[in-house]
């Protein structure tokens, strides 16, 4: 059965439908992928092989009835464990959410289901969705099936979503769900040699999804390759009430109008982002991603964003404020943890239920959050970074003028050892081509585009005008027809 | 403007209060301001609660047309700015009647903007002359949930049916000098709110409440330090939390001590407010825009059907009663002073018009005076109003016709009034089955005249010498021997022809 | 602008957050170095630039004043609302005792 595991999920649906394997088939052959995984790779919180059972059950029943089949039927998906699933954990990888059943289901989740995919399981976070690495899980890291070359350290699949990345790239999954607030799917995308796209701010609904950064997060598809994130994101966005900020647009049949002819398409490229000291490897990558737009027919422009540097520093004090309300919501009051010391009045069960429940990371984010809300701080820092986020979203809209997407890497550096970064800053800075497109709320996506000199995949980054997921989409599959990123780690689990 | 001259004696002389008012008012709405569940009053607990009020995870707000409808057409009922650009902060605090963490309200850019209203003179209540209250702002925010000590011994019980209920927080000027003006101020602003349909008025159930700033200060000089006595749910509490409140206040500052700004809770069964220290560490709130929700734009269709929709309000009202109808000032007053009893009266006054085909203005004293020194007696006495009446409009009118048209008399129209409470019968059924059509025979009353005349000589003789205030007595004696149905107009005219001999 | 301990202390008070004496000692540089850094927007010119309202130009949809119109957003649920709670007893929440 390794075969089918290896099958994309157009693969699978297609095949579904096709009737050259069935869908239970296909849920068995990931479910047994996930238990022989789980211990070496954790890029699952929560395991539900009944639940991709069901799903699968239910679809060879609908085709064997000749019933119409959904979009991904017979397709089972790993989802971050930062959507709420109806009757099944939801974490958010923080202790202070262990034992959380929700009684809902997110839009999102929903729209999958819908669709005829089934869930394999909850997939390993940042707590919060709070951190690049992954090593904020309160549950462990989930651990990137590659590794360099002659090494067996360790590395990290990326974050926030690193265990949808790095079950996607260990053939877990054919695909995942991610969510992206300063490139948390991007950058795991990047990390381990699949794709993802960050869709504009509004596409897909928040109704349900954990909040980190209310003005920021975006739901996305994690997959193998341009065509499967097309498809999924179709079957992800739309309109809903629910959510104040979704956007009422119809959702363009994204996957049948991929197009990776070029011409008359301008590329820009951000003078900017040729950050000093670039990763050499980064660097040609990037080189290598210009000239295969131009041998898809596009034309390459040199474009400005200039407040692409102050870009990090506005979006953490933007995502931490934000955060800290958001946050204020784990009380040990209606769900979640409750420490309740002896003695200890309702201010005491909220001070120790926060502290024994949010990890280092979410506790940082907060109490930074708290600080630059505070008063006398608030104009400083919050309003100040409001205004500069203005600006970086201006400097979008006149590149805008001059191209119809934006190349750049998608992260300075390839995947790097876990424990590898304690100091948080040097985390941080490592958002630094991710972020301005979410603080602009553009759609975004990651392609391989080949592997480091140690053998680690690369990512390039296409960011597009609000709305254009499609130009993004057409400018991924250019890069991807011509990268012919085939790698996979070697499996060692 | 005649400043109040409400003055609180101190023992080192004269202190002139000052008040300022935010009164939250639950706005009439079927669902809640962010979520679908109901608002209903008295459920069972935690029954109206959706999962976005009890902040699950991943919950978001999605704001009720409904309830920004009303805000606006409150703000226009005080003549305010409404503002079509404004946006939603978030007011974070931690307490077990907040869900989420935060309130979701309106710090920067409220909904409503800069208006007024007029308190009335009440020169009993040291208020000589009309005054306008400045109201800075309306804006529209959540309730919160609430809290119940006393149903163990260890733990207090949270329901959140009110969590997330809309509210419009009323924020007055510090223009009230008297504990009078803050009472007029409130009842005014309830009776604006029950006029437009915003909000019941209802503070009992709390619906209306009110956290009372006072301060004092010499005559003349700066404003002092001001306290916030939170939750006041009535307009007598209001005005005694201000007299209350100002009084510790200039006792304490003759002492030599100092007022502190804080929120204090007032105790009715003691009179007196005390220091809420639970809240105080909490004043950080740091408000900041609802990143969940975009800028609130309303367009200018939307404010058309605002302004459309809003009713005559109390003042034109009881302008228009004195100038169009010609009702006396008081009864314009009385009649108007609350909603439900001006609505009652303008249904009553159509019917009695078209009954007696007559315009509204000629038969509005008729319908009035009834209404006030007939109807009230009559339905107080079965301890019922007008809400509760067993009699409609249209059935009052049938009566006051009855007496328009001289079918009955004035005196045999209570009769029939306290037949038709009884009963439920129509009046013409009432008049027709008893028989108390009056007698407008002219040769019968001529008759019974006569008869009295004669009988009480000795009065006529006075009478015709000048103590006309027997005519009186005559009238009641020809009534009495004619049991009350004769048509008194009838009687009148044909005594004093006979009078006059 | 940098941060000592009291004030550490008192914005973890604010956000609820417990900390320890060891802990409080730690989070000080940290912040401070976060903070330091985020600094760098000081320098940005942003004369005349309005803070970011929507990142997506939208404005607030409103919805229709209907009870439960969507089951996922109405109210009647008490025992899904309830399910997760450490304290439920007789419909409410509990919570340790207030004192008002």
């Amino acid at each position: 059965m390794t075969g089918l595991t290896d099958l994309g999920l157009i693969a699978i649906r297609d095949g579904v439908a096709k009737g050259e394997f069935t869908a239970v088939e296909v849920a068995q052959a990931f479910n047994a992928a996930v238990a022989e995984a789980q211990e070496a790779l954790n890029a699952f919180i929560v395991t539900t092989p009944e639940a991709a059972l069901a799903a699968a059950e239910k679809v060879d029943a609908t085709r064997a009835a000749g019933k119409e089949l959904g979009k991904l039927a017979g397709v089972p998906i790993g989802m971050k464990d930062l959507f709420a699933t109806k009757g099944v954990q939801t974490s958010a990888a923080s202790k202070i959410l262990e034992g959380f059943t929700p009684q809902y289901e997110s839009t999102v989740s929903q729209k999958l289901w819908d669709a005829g995919a089934g869930m394999l399981g909850k997939l390993n976070l940042d707590q919060f969705a709070m951190g690049s690495s992954n090593e904020s899980s309160a549950f462990g890291p989930a651990i990137s099936p590659w590794r360099r070359k002659g090494d067996t350290a360790a590395l990290t699949a990326g974050g926030s979503s690193g265990g949808s990345s790095a079950a996607v790239a260990a053939r877990l999954c054919p695909a995942a769900t991610g969510t992206d607030t300063g490139g948390s799917i991007r950058q795991p995308a990047a990390f381990t040699g699949i794709s993802g796209i960050k869709p504009t701010y509004g596409r897909c609904s928040r109704w349900g999804i954990v909040a980190f950064a209310s003005s920021l997060d975006q739901a996305g598809p994690m997959a193998h390759d341009v065509a499967d994130c097309a498809l999924m994101l179709e079957a992800m966005a739309g309109f809903d009430p629910k959510d104040a900020t979704s956007l009422d647009m119809p959702v363009p049949d994204w996957s049948a109008l991929l197009n990776a002819d070029l011409k008359g398409k301008k590329v820009g490229i951000p003078r900017e982002y040729r950050i000093e000291g670039l990763n050499a490897d980064v660097a040609k990558a990037w080189d290598d991603g210009i000239a295969w737009l131009k041998d898809a027919g596009a034309e390459v422009v040199d474009i400005s964003l200039p407040h692409s540097k102050y870009a990090l520093a506005t979006y953490y004090i933007i995502a931490p404020a934000e955060a800290s309300s958001n946050l204020a919501r784990y009380d040990g009051v209606r769900y979640g943890l409750r420490d309740l010391p002896d003695g200890a009045n309702l201010q005491d069960m909220y001070a120790a239920t926060r502290a024994a429940g949010f990890g280092a990371e979410v506790k940082r984010r907060i109490l930074i959050g708290t600080y630059v809300l505070s008063a006398g701080f608030y104009d400083a820092y919050y309003t100040q970074a409001q205004k500069v986020r203005t600006l970086i979203s201006r400097d979008f809209e006149e590149a805008f003028r001059q191209c119809d997407v934006i190349l750049a890497p998608t992260a300075p550096t390839p995947a790097f050892a876990l424990g590898e970064k304690s100091n948080p800053l040097d985390l941080y800075l490592g958002d630094v081509f991710s972020v301005p497109a979410s603080l602009a709320g553009l759609p975004a996506m990651s392609v391989p585009a080949g592997l480091s000199s140690d053998g680690l995949p690369l990512g390039l980054q296409i960011i597009g005008r609000p709305f254009d997921e499609q130009g993004v989409l057409n400018a991924g599959l250019a890069i991807e027809q011509r990268a012919q990123f085939s790698a996979k780690p070697e499996k060692w689990w | 403007m005649t400043e109040s001259t409400y003055r609180i004696q101190g023992a080192t002389g004269e202190w002139e209060v000052v008040i300022g008012l935010e009164v939250h008012a639950q706005v009439t709405s079927n669902a809640k301001l962010f979520s679908g569940s109901a608002t209903a009053f008295g459920a069972e607990p935690n029954s109206q609660v959706s999962l976005v009020d009890a902040a699950m995870p991943g919950m978001l707000p999605v704001p009720n047309m409904e309830c920004i409808r009303q805000a606006v057409r409150t703000g226009m009922a005080i003549e305010a700015a409404i503002n079509k650009w404004s946006r939603f902060d978030r007011k974070n605090y931690f307490y077990a009647d907040l869900p989420q963490g935060y309130q979701i309200s309106q710090l920067y850019h409220p909904l409503v903007g800069e208006g007024s209203l007029t308190i009335e003179a009440d020169e009993k209540a040291g208020i000589p002359e009309p005054k306008v209250i400045g109201i800075e702002r309306i804006h529209v925010e959540q309730d919160a949930g609430k809290l119940m000590h006393d149903q163990h011994p260890t733990m207090s019980y949270v329901d959140l049916n009110r969590s997330g209920v809309a509210l419009m927080e009323i924020v007055s000027r510090p223009d009230m000098r008297s504990p009078a003006e803050a009472g007029a101020y409130l009842s005014k602003l309830r009776q604006i709110v029950r006029y437009v349909g915003s909000c019941d008025g209802n503070m009992d159930q709390g619906s209306m409440r009110a956290d009372v700033n006072v301060s004092v200060r010499r005559p003349g000089d700066e404003f002092g330090t001001r306290t916030e006595t939170k939750n006041v749910n009535s307009v007598r509490f209001v005005m005694a939390v201000v007299e209350s409140e100002a009084k510790r206040q200039v006792a304490l500052i003759e002492d030599g001590g100092k007022v502190v700004q804080e929120t204090r809770l007032y105790d009715p069964d003691k009179n007196e407010t005390r220091s809420m220290r639970s809240k105080e560490d909490a004043h950080d709130y740091r408000y900041f825009p609802d990143p969940d929700l975009l800028p609130l734009v309303l367009d200018d269709a939307f404010l058309e059907e605002c302004r459309a929709s809003l009713p005559e309000l109390p003042d034109a009202k009881r302008a228009r009663y004195v100038d169009g109808l010609g009702l006396s000032a008081y009864n314009a007053g009385v009649l108007t002073n609350d909603v439900d009893t001006a609505r009652w009266f303008e249904a009553l006054l159509a019917a009695t018009a078209s009954a007696q085909n007559k315009p509204e203005a000629d038969v509005a004293k008729q319908a009035a005076n009834w209404l006030l020194s007939e109807f009230f007696g009559a339905l107080n006495k079965l301890g019922k109003d007008l809400s509760s009446s067993p009699i409609s409009p249209e059935g009052a009118a049938e009566l006051l016709a009855l007496v328009g048209n001289g079918t009955i008399s004035g005196s045999i129209a209570k009769q029939v009034l306290e037949k038709m409470l009884e009963t439920g019968d129509a009046a013409g059924v009432i008049v027709e089955r008893e028989g108390l059509k009056q007698n407008s025979d002219t040769g019968a009353i001529e008759a019974v005249i006569a008869e009295i005349l004669t009988k009480n000589a000795d009065k006529v003789e006075q009478y015709r010498g000048g103590k006309e205030a027997l005519f009186g007595f005559f009238v009641g004696q020809t009534m009495k021997a004619m049991q009350g149905k004769a048509n008194p107009q009838i009687i009148n005219e044909l005594l004093k022809k006979a009078l006059a001999g | 602008m940098s941060v000592d301990t009291a004030t550490v202390a008192r914005i973890a008070s604010l956000a609820r957050i417990k900390v320890s004496e060891g802990e409080l000692e730690a989070m000080v540089p940290e912040l401070n170095g976060i903070l330091n850094w985020v600094e760098q927007l000081g320098e940005v010119n942003v004369e005349g630039v309005e803070p970011m309202t929507a990142v997506i130009p939208n404005t607030l949809r409103l919805r229709a004043d209907v009870v439960n119109a969507d089951p996922l957003t109405g109210g009647g649920i008490r025992d899904a609302v309830l399910a997760n709670a450490p304290a439920a007893e007789h419909g409410f929440f509990g919570v340790p005792k207030v004192i008002e």
